[in-house]
Order: C-alpha cells, then sequence, then structure tokens
C-alpha cells in the first residue's frame, strides 16, 4: 500500500500527522507531507486508511497493493 | 529608532475616499417559520439548533430570511462545502452575518485579513501567520496551558459546585492568546467584553456597535504603541515588523489581524471546552469511558468537534444567480453552518448521536478550504490539555441543574453558564 497527498487540496488540517504520525509529517506552514517514499510498513495499514478517512480536504488517497 | 508613524494617531482617521457600505432594516422577534424566516439570533435556536436544521435539511435545504437584508441557510454537507470552496462566487469580506454590509470595494483584504480576504490576497495574508501556528510551534504552548488549567481547577478547592463554563473554559483560550500576542495576562476580562461587543449584539443599532467595535481598536493601538517602545519575541512585534510585497504591513492590516487573533480564538475554543464537558456530565457512560481509556480522548474530542461545532461563518453573494436550486442576488447573505454540515446523515453515519470512538469522522468544524482554521492546532491542544486535566482531576461530575446551562447566540455557539456538582 501507498499514501499520497495531493498538494492542490491539503490545506493544512493534519489530521493525517496526528493520526498516523508514521507516515505523514508537517511542513513548515502546517501542510501535510509523506515521509519517505510513501510506501506504509506492514502492520500500519491502519493508520493510512484512517488518515484518509479523516482528512476533511480528502487530500489524502491510498493506492492498494503497491 | 525612529517612530514608526504607520500608528500615529492621525493614521487612524477614516479616509474621506471610503464608501459607505449598506445598512437594512432591523427585523427582530420570533420566527414565524424556519425554512422563509430564519434567525440565528432567536433563543430558539441558541438553545436547540439541530433539530431546526435537521428539519431544513429534510425540507429545503437551502432556507431563506429577510432578515438582515436577505439571508439564506445552506443545511447540507455538500452545500455547505461547495460555498466554502467557491471563493469567486461567495466572498469574505464581512463574515459575521448582521444588519450592515461593508463596501465591496473592501474586497479582497476586508477588515481583518485572511479571514476577511479573498484570493489572490487571502493566501499572501494569511502565509504570514502559517509558522506561528504550526503543531510544532503550539506545541510550545503546552506546559504553560496545562499549568494554567491546573491553577483553575486548584482554585475550585472547597466548592461542590462549579460554572465550567465561566470559571474554567473561557479562561484557557484568553489566557493563551494574551501570552502569544504579549498582552498582559490580567487584562482576560476586557476580551471578554470585546468578544460580546463583536459576536454578539447583531441587532443592535450599527451606531452602537461601530462604538463598541472602536473600544477594541483603542486597546489594540495602546498595545502596539507598548511594542513599538519595547519590542519583544511575540505576534504583536512579528506583525508590527512583517512585510508584504517587499513593505511593511498597512496599520489597518496589522490591527485587523490582531483583532482577528484576540477574537477568533477566545469564543470559539471556549465554547468546544464547554460543549464537551456539558457532554460528559450528562453522560456518565462517556465520561467514565474516558477516565478509564485516556488515549482514546483525541478521537473523542475530534466527535466534539463534529457534534457540538461552535463555529458558523457567513459569506456575500458576489452577483446575481441561480445556485442549487435558488436565485440569490448580489449581496445576499450566506449563513455557512459547519455545525449542520457536521450533522448532516448524508456525510456521517448516525449523525445526531455522539459515538466518542467513531473512526471516520471528516467533520469541517474547523472549516473547508482556503480559510481553513489558523488556530486548528492550538485549539486541539488547549482542548485537549483542557479535557485531560479536568478528567484528571475532577474524574465525576454532573449538571447540578440542566436548565441552569445557557448557550452563546449568534454565530459561536457553545455553553456560557454550565454549572457542574463537583463532588
Ligand atoms: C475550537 C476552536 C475553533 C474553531 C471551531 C474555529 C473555527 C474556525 C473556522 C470554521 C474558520 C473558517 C472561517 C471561514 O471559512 O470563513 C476559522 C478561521 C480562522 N481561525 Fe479559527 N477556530 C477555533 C479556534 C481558533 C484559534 C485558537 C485561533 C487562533 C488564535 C483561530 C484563528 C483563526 C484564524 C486566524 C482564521 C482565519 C483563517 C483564514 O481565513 O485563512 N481559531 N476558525
Ligand atoms: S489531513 Fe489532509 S488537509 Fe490535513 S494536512 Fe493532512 S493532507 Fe493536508
Amino acid at each position: 500500500m501507498n499514501v499520497q497527498i495531493d498538494s492542490e487540496c491539503c490545506q493544512g488540517h493534519g489530521r493525517c500527522y496526528d493520526i498516523a504520525p508514521g507516515l505523514f509529517g508537517e511542513d513548515g506552514e502546517g501542510y501535510g507531507r509523506v515521509l519517505g517514499d510513501g510506501l506504509v510498513p506492514a502492520g500500519e495499514e491502519r493508520e493510512a486508511r484512517l488518515a484518509a478517512a479523516n482528512c476533511p480536504e480528502r487530500a489524502v488517497t491510498l493506492t492498494e497493493g503497491a | 529608532m525612529t517612530v514608526d508613524d504607520r500608528f500615529s494617531p492621525a493614521s487612524r482617521e477614516p479616509g474621506d475616499d471610503q464608501p459607505p457600505g449598506t445598512r437594512n432594516e432591523i427585523i427582530t422577534g420570533p420566527v414565524s417559520d424556519w425554512a422563509t424566516d430564519f434567525s440565528h439570533l432567536e433563543p430558539e435556536w441558541s438553545a436547540d439548533p439541530y433539530p431546526i436544521q435537521d428539519d431544513l435539511r429534510q425540507r429545503c435545504p437551502i432556507a431563506r430570511t429577510e432578515r438582515f437584508g436577505g439571508a439564506w441557510l445552506p443545511t447540507r454537507y455538500e452545500d455547505v462545502a461547495a460555498i466554502a470552496y467557491d471563493t469567486e462566487r461567495f466572498s469574505s469580506r464581512s463574515i459575521i452575518l448582521s444588519n450592515f454590509r461593508p463596501p465591496r470595494e473592501l474586497a479582497p483584504i476586508g477588515g481583518s485579513p485572511p479571514i476577511s480576504s479573498d484570493p489572490p490576497f487571502h493566501h499572501d495574508a494569511r502565509k504570514l501567520l502559517l509558522p506561528a501556528f504550526t503543531r510544532a510551534a503550539v506545541e510550545r504552548q503546552e506546559p504553560a496551558t496545562r499549568a494554567f488549567c491546573q491553577s483553575l481547577i486548584d482554585a475550585f478547592d472547597g466548592r461542590d459546585v462549579v460554572d465550567a463554563a465561566y470559571d474554567y473554559a473561557q479562561h484557557i483560550p484568553m489566557r493563551v492568546i494574551a501570552d502569544m500576542l504579549g498582552f498582559p495576562s490580567e487584562d482576560g476580562p476586557r476580551f471578554r467584553e470585546f468578544v460580546e461587543n463583536l459576536l454578539e449584539g447583531i441587532n443592535l443599532p450599527p451606531d452602537e456597535r461601530i462604538e463598541r467595535v472602536s473600544r477594541l481598536f483603542d486597546y489594540l493601538f495602546a498595545q502596539v504603541s507598548d511594542h513599538l517602545e519595547h519590542p519583544r519575541a511575540d505576534l504583536t512585534t512579528y506583525l508590527i515588523n512583517a512585510e508584504l510585497y517587499g513593505a511593511k504591513l498597512d496599520p489597518s492590516h496589522v490591527v485587523g489581524t490582531m483583532a482577528l487573533l484576540l477574537i477568533a480564538g477566545i469564543d470559539t475554543t471556549w465554547s468546544a471546552i464547554g460543549a464537551s464537558l456539558w457532554h460528559l456530565a450528562r453522560t456518565p457512560a462517556d465520561r467514565e469511558r474516558l477516565v478509564a481509556e485516556p488515549a482514546l480522548l483525541p478521537t473523542a474530542m475530534e466527535e466534539f468537534l463534529r457534534a457540538f461545532a461552535p463555529v458558523t461563518m457567513a459569506r456575500l453573494v458576489r452577483d446575481d444567480m441561480h445556485w442549487h436550486g435558488v436565485d440569490m442576488k448580489a449581496d445576499d447573505w450566506i449563513l455557512l453552518s459547519f455545525p449542520a454540515a457536521n450533522r448532516d446523515p448524508a456525510q456521517f453515519d448516525r449523525a445526531g448521536a455522539v459515538v466518542i470512538d467513531r473512526e471516520a469522522n471528516r467533520h469541517a468544524a474547523f472549516g473547508l478550504g482556503i480559510h481553513r482554521c489558523v488556530g486548528s492546532h492550538l485549539a486541539r491542544m488547549e482542548l485537549r490539555v483542557a479535557l485531560e486535566v479536568w478528567l484528571e482531576r475532577i474524574p465525576a461530575f454532573t449538571l447540578q441543574d440542566p436548565s441552569a446551562v445557557t448557550w452563546a447566540a449568534g454565530q459561536i455557539r457553545g455553553p456560557r453558564h454550565l454549572p457542574l456538582r463537583i463532588r
């Protein structure tokens, strides 16, 4: 599984990096960014799904099976 | 150091070139039909707006009123989101619905950037504030916030009944923002007066409102003078020195943003803390579960923000248009109800219930799109710390008298008096 943030949509609500701090972080203005290459390590799929389900701007997307 | 004459008394005289806004007849009194005559200022709405919104969502879903010179109230998540995202057709030049429309020429800057600004200016005004309000930046306020919450509870010593809204919730955001702006912390009670003047009393005569607002600006100009003489590491000094497009900010921008930071964070966070404690006081199962499982608090908190979203905003329609089934006229108000969006069953399962372990919660309490609350990380820190400290120190509490609970009237909704029995 892979995670991406669409930076056109992200408004820096920070739900992703609150919920899945292993996968997302904030930049100097509070916008979300993917840590590393976005490949979700085994065992963190649940956090990845929760981050996507809680982003108010629908900016977090998941690609399954990657 | 040379005097910064941007802030001299002469600079405060309004220019002759300033066009007047428009005023309308003030209509008050009981609502005849919520679909055609709504008013968020009537007691029925402040006591419990949710059944009204749920009913409108089913039968309209965009309600209308001739009050305030004409306004619309969308109640579906989909419509609220569409308006928040459409800054072309819906302007933010006034975000508090009243009987006075500021002149169109005020856009795109507005009186209190960035909340009153439209693109393209909005982006640049907002960018100035973002670094001070990231999650990492606001974490630095956490130890002082926690110590302050503890001291408020220490002061309850020996009392059986306390007012959780008046004696606890309201003081927390006042202290935090006073510290960040570098204002004397004992000025808290004056902030409450400023907040009430700006956000409530909407149906007072416009001249009286202007007079009240000018008291806030007198206070802010005095703070600016003090900071010019004694610059320090706080947001006021930061704004005085900040630059945009290669020049220092216009004085009205500096002071307008200070007003925004002072007002936007107080009533809102106070309401969020109060509404959460109100729910827990009347729902023993949720209270006991949170005391036993403190790790659930961040999830529960998001649910309180969804179910009791404190903030409703306003927009002004830019041009006449047919929009989602209604005929909107230029300068009609939109009452942009994030609370109504957050209870739309098309968006949330069991929308009317408070589910403290709700996992998927794409709520809009902090807005949607470019105006996302700049203070959301700060507000979440304050709400979390306020609830953590309360639950640790006062794990058991109940409503002393449900009928003694009062709610703020207007666009920011939360308990203003909340008497709780704490032993
Ligand atoms: C629970 C507490 C809070 C809630 C529910 C809340 C809610 C909101 C909402 C819904 C907006 C969007 C306005 C719009 O779309 O027109 C907003 C904007 C804003 N809020 Fe908050 N707020 C809270 C606390 C705070 C705090 C603590 C501060 C900082 C001191 C703050 C500062 C701002 C600012 C500066 C904006 C304007 C952002 C822009 O227009 O780009 N808020 N808030
Ligand atoms: S939750 Fe969404 S909007 Fe918020 S920072 Fe993450 S990606 Fe951006």
